[in-house]
């Protein structure tokens, strides 16, 4: 057991698998003699070399059609796309060609592929720096989309999803980056899938993903003061969806809040949401609540962006109105 | 340069040619029928790029090519019934019905996909030269697109990062002049679409008459041997020009009579088959590739309408490499 950063955590996942499978490569903007611009990639260059450990142009479509390319011919590339910002600059490799080649073609195509990259607020960057893009990956059929909150997590999650045999859209959230926690030894897989219940109690299911999560976290704990005791489900992936793991939370408190970053339409919290509404209808005993960002871009000073991301005080307000 | 093709590669492309021709042909009848559906982008009159590289490339080499990629598919042996059949969209195509005439694929054969996003694919041809040049496998990328794809960002990206990185993969610009109803000249800079354009990523301009089989063969041998030796992609743009409209709905109205008519007279088929009877080739022989070729096609036509349509399940299979597209437990 070792206490490691979140950013630390992206490393060793990575070099765990580099070492266990030599057609793993890395491509990405500033990843191989920089260690990557928020040093996630640190001393992977020297472990693996150039070849494996490669650093390109600013070509978006380049890096993520190139990793797709050699994903259909034999290797796993981990591919880095340095702000998921940016991914509306090569979102036709992502959505039309990569989410779509296995389909179009009745199970030709394998695409065995990790797209990196760093997502979501809190770090005073402005709307075009800071958006949490997990909606986008999630609502295209095709795409598997983990992002997750612990360095465990980060080490677990990745290796599964280089194993996996699918393109893995993996969201690393920038203010987790400084964020600690303890990382058992030797080799860690996790599977993707499997939300993780953070805190058990009995009168609200809390359900939120990545920098959500302490938050969400934070929240319950101020809740417990006011004799309010909430599970916090940290969802992990959105997909896949561990809809079995909400669910039974729901049937047993009866409540539902979900935290999101995304700004209010189509965030994930909405299909979350809208299963409970479907599947555990007769088991909710109140409206269900979403919180989320307001459906606007995200502004750069510190009071405003505090003021648009879900806070621990305004999650706990909507628990209360959820409670009614 | 090169020696010229010997008269097996030379009755091959005569072959592919042919194949090619009456395909597209009968595809096009077949649409006026009713039964191909959608859309498709014709090879008519193009047919000597995809057949020069269809006799150059090894088995192993890969091809990717555009939603005009009927004869680049043909071109790697990929038999003319299950293509005929996705054309119909049956069960028994190529893809099942799943990907249709702008998506033909066949891994099997090498033959990475057809895209239909302009310049996706070039990118991606980059990557399978990456995978090439990693695993030291000798494999070459081949990758075809339009004049009209050289003026999309990612032609500038790929072409960037395969000269950087050296990769084996020849990137091939089939310059009919036209991207749907506009000329090229009238939107781009230069002169030579993809050879005035080479020089930008280090690279040598090749302009190759695109209707002359043994001239594309040529720099397409020397293309795929540069890329073999480790000297890196090239770029080669071969002038052509379609016979018919873009896609199968357009009569093709805004190209001058004399200029489809000048064209028409430089029929990459025609040319090439008496050039081989001048050159002493039996035309006995030509008229058997010929009657093979119909023959071909009329089982292809056979095979394709007797499928049947997709059955249901097909619909929710192939999104996930389970072989289903379950999002949730
Ligand atoms: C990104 C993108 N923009 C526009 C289109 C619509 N479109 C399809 S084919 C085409 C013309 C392409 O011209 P060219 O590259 O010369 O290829 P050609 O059809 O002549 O073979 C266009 C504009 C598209 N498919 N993708
Ligand atoms: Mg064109």
């Amino acid at each position: 057991m070792a206490e490691l950063t979140y950013r630390d955590a992206v490393a060793r996942g990575i070099a765990q698998e580099m070492t266990r499978d030599e057609s793993v490569i890395m491509l990405g903007e500033d990843i191989a003699g920089a260690g990557g611009v928020f040093k996630t990639t640190v001393g992977l260059l020297d472990q693996f070399g150039p070849r494996r450990v490669r650093d390109t142009p600013i070509s978006e479509q380049a890096i993520l059609g190139a990793a797709m390319g050699a994903a259909m011919t034999g290797l796993r590339p981990i591919a880095e796309v340095m702000f998921s910002d940016f991914f509306a600059v090569c979102w036709d490799i992502v959505a039309n060609q990569i989410a779509k080649a296995r389909y179009m073609t009745a199970g030709q195509v394998d695409l065995p592929l990790v797209i990196r990259s760093a997502n979501g607020g809190g770090s005073r960057f402005g709307a075009q720096h800071s958006q949490s893009v997990e909606n986008w990956a999630m609502s295209i059929p095709g795409l598997k989309v983990v992002a997750p909150s612990t360095p465990e997590d980060v080490v677990a999650l990745l290796a599964a999803a280089v194993r996996d045999p699918d393109p893995v859209l993996f969201f690393e959230h920038k203010s987790l980056y400084a964020s600690k926690g303890e990382v058992p030894d030797g080799e860690l897989v996790g599977e993707l899938g499997q939300a993780a219940v953070r805190l058990q109690g009995n009168d609200v299911t809390i359900v939120a993903l990545a920098a959500m999560v302490p938050r969400a976290l934070e929240a319950a704990s101020q809740l417990a003061g006011r004799g309010v005791h909430a599970t916090v489900i940290d969802l992990r992936s959105l997909v896949p969806l561990d809809v079995t793991t909400v669910a039974e939370s729901v049937t047993a408190t009866g409540h539902l809040v979900t935290v999101e970053e995304n700004p209010r339409l189509c965030g994930w919290g909405a299909e979350v949401v809208s299963i409970v509404a479907e599947e555990c209808f007769y088991d909710l005993d109140g409206p269900i609540v979403r919180v989320t960002t307001p459906h606007v871009p995200l502004p750069s000073a510190d009071a405003l962006e505090d003021l648009a991301m879900p806070s621990a005080e305004r999650i706990v307000a909507e628990v209360l109105r959820a409670l009614g | 340069m090169t020696e010229p093709p010997d008269i097996d590669q030379r009755l091959t492309m005569f072959e592919l040619m042919t194949d090619m021709r009456l395909f597209e042909k009968r595809a096009y009848d077949l649409f006026l029928q009713g039964l191909v559906k959608g859309t498709s982008h014709l090879s008519l009159g193009q047919e000597a790029i995809a057949a020069a590289f269809g006799a150059a490339m090894s088995e192993n080499d890969w091809t990717f090519a555009t939603y005009r990629g009927h004869a680049h598919t043909l071109a790697r042996r990929v038999p003319m019934g299950p293509v005929m059949a996705e054309l119909l969209g049956r069960d028994n195509g190529l893809m099942r019905g799943k990907g249709g005439s702008m998506h033909l694929t066949s891994v099997p054969h090498h033959m990475m996909g057809s895209y239909a996003i302009v310049g996706a694919h070039l990118p991606i041809a980059v990557g399978a030269a990456l995978s090439a040049s990693y695993r030291s496998s000798g494999q070459v990328a081949v990758c075809f697109f339009g004049d009209g794809t050289t003026n999309i960002g990612a032609f500038h990206e790929a072409l960037n990062l395969a000269a950087v990185w050296q990769l084996p993969v020849v990137f091939v610009c089939e310059n009919n002049l036209y991207m749907e109803y506009t000329a090229i000249g009238s939107v781009t800079a230069v002169a030579r679409p993809a050879a005035d354009r080479a020089g930008s990523y280090g690279l040598e301009p090749v302009v190759v008459d695109g209707n002359d089989a043994d001239a594309v063969y040529a720099v397409a041998v020397a293309a795929m041997s540069r890329a073999r030796a480790g000297d890196g992609p090239s770029l080669i743009e071969a002038v052509t020009y379609r016979h018919g409209g873009h896609s199968r709905a357009d009569p093709g109205k805004y190209r001058p009579d004399d200029e489809v008519a000048a064209w028409l007279e430089r029929d990459p088929i025609v040319s090439y088959r008496a050039r081989l009877i001048a050159e002493g080739v039996d035309v006995a022989l030509i008229e058997q590739i010929e009657a093979e070729a119909k023959a071909a096609v009329d089982a292809a036509v056979a095979e394709a309408t007797a499928g049947a349509e997709p059955s249901a399940d097909l619909l929710e299979m192939h999104v996930f490499a389970d072989g289903g597209s379950s999002w949730r437990n």
